[in-house]
């Protein structure tokens, strides 16, 4: 239901978007090697751009996470998560408007681990000044291409003087090329402790692999939630997925209650990242505008409104704003 | 709960190898017990006289014996803690320390890492309670973090595979998690809590935090009494800015108590009033104030004793003497809510002797 929603709002804003749907539940290659679905790999080669619904988690599946075969396929590095506070969706926080950008690929997430000895175990943490000077580098650009002011290295060099310290230096190097864009460096504790006593004072935050992972979800828990919480995946050869970062809410499935938030402001990431704006921003208005008007939300949000009744709002004042 | 509180005075009696336990002698006498005091750098001395005062003013049969521990070279070049201040520790067992000021160019390690290293202190507890009158966006937080301080992701390995590669190691033993299961499941039955909440990454880090997880499971089939559960860091931050009262003690490897005990420290006003705990072998207990030295308002009277405070309570409730920690506590909360004579981070204008004599007032007509 949230990709017919989106759907139908994309319409109504006579957004210049064909959609071709796709599948990409794991299959086994030649090799024995489990891959995405061939037609599914050459539409996204093909088109460059895609969105994406939640997918389940596969439990006695055999194949491993469909979303760590997506990263693969497309060597998708970097995640980012825009977390706007949504008026008339109350937290304890307003006036949040920041940007967490994860590096996607490395870090503490390599899957590298040991048993040294019975009873003790180590895990690798590995950082390449490749995947570091390319995440920074996206994040710089997007920086410049969102109109944001500054961006803030978020690490732990003074633990991990070298890995951290790696990222850490790419970081300050590519910030010499944007000297529009102001930089900072902060400790991943201090970001914490900060954030949750005036996220106000941050813009863009780019950090590794697992701070990424904590830090995305807390700022999603700022705003609201996964529930409202956009993200996009940046790949390499010019591939970006966006997709909603919440689960398949198998118990509300096919009942026309679900909220499309999620997945239709990452719809609108995608709008902006193709250049888009006037369109992802009609479609943003709208949406912000049904949530802080109060009359048809989601159970989720609050309400008692179907998913095709809160479409159906945005709908009507996207035409209206024409 | 009556069970419980009798169970939790026979473990703290009979605590032994489990629990850091006091000698029989100390724990029986209602004399006076000795405290290593390490007052700090900056604004480390004022805020100590201030507790000292108050802790007068309570009555409460602590004396202080005042040490310092700045690095000094030993035999063999090895940097170490000067020895008269090991000695007191190790013979007082408890300890109160303020800020010290992180060394630059001193030559030697930071004084943090070398306490931790001497007294081989593998918890840090921190308990954030929302302290009224102090406004933060979220009221009644109530929890404890318990961070295993030792090792994980801060074993300090790490090397240059390639030139442009490097790793570091994140090391997980089976003794260590086991510690600090241990360690959090006692302070919660000691502490009337109801749950503990193992925080991982097993879902990524199979083999480590699958470790830290196995060691927590086993050690909760010990304590029918406390309700175990398990949850994703990055769960646990999402649920955490959104609605903390779900959490009670959580305990974690280090890194991720590292994040998260700051990111609670937030959540109740910051590391000016939030207490902290160091929990070593062979009963020995550090409790201090997190904050900095803050240099700029050093002898100007101006500083916020709270947080310094809060661990002296946290030290006292350790030592079973809970009517003086809560009596204190009490005190110090009731200054704070009242807005008169709050220090400048409080957002007041007072003098932190006119903080601290408020505190002291109270605490006089409390009895």
């Amino acid at each position: 239901q949230w990709h017919s929603a989106v759907m139908k709002i994309f319409e109504a804003a006579k957004a210049p978007i064909r959609w071709e749907e796709r599948n990409v539940t794991a299959i086994k290659g030649p090799g024995g090697r489990w891959m995405i679905p061939p037609d599914a790999k050459e539409s996204m080669d093909r088109n460059k751009i895609g969105l994406k619904g939640p997918l389940k988690t596969p439990i006695a599946a055999g194949h491993p996470s469909m979303n760590l075969l997506l990263r693969k396929t497309f060597d998708l590095y970097a995640n980012v998560r825009p977390c706007i506070s949504i008026e008339g969706y109350k937290t304890p926080y307003t006036n949040v408007d920041l940007v967490t950008i994860r590096e996607n690929t490395e870090g503490e997430y390599s899957g590298i681990e040991h048993v040294i000895v019975e009873g003790v175990v180590q895990s690798i943490k590995l950082i390449t000044e490749d995947a570091s000077r390319r995440i920074a580098e996206y994040a710089f650009e997007y920086a410049r291409n969102n109109q944001r002011s500054s961006v803030t290295a978020v690490h732990k060099a003074n633990i991990m003087r070298m890995s951290d310290g790696l990222f850490l230096r790419k970081c300050r190097e590519v910030a010499e090329g944007y000297k529009d864009i102001k930089f900072t460096e902060m400790y991943l504790d201090t970001v914490c402790l900060n954030m949750v006593q005036d996220p106000t004072q941050f813009d863009v935050l780019v950090m590794p692999n697992l701070y990424g992972d904590i830090l995305s979800d807390l700022c999603a828990g700022l705003i609201g939630g996964l529930g409202v919480t956009p993200s996009g995946n940046i790949g390499a050869n010019g591939v970006a997925i966006f997709e909603s970062v919440h689960g398949t809410a198998p118990d509300i499935a096919g009942l026309d209650m679900a909220n499309p938030t999620a997945l239709l402001l990452s719809a609108v990431m995608m709008l902006r990242h193709m250049g888009l704006h006037d369109y992802g921003n009609k479609i943003q208005t709208a949406c912000f505008d049904t949530i802080r008007d109060k009359k048809v939300l989601t159970k989720d949000l609050g309400g008692n409104s179907k998913c095709s009744e809160f479409t159906a709002d945005i709908c009507r004042r996207i035409q209206d704003l024409d």
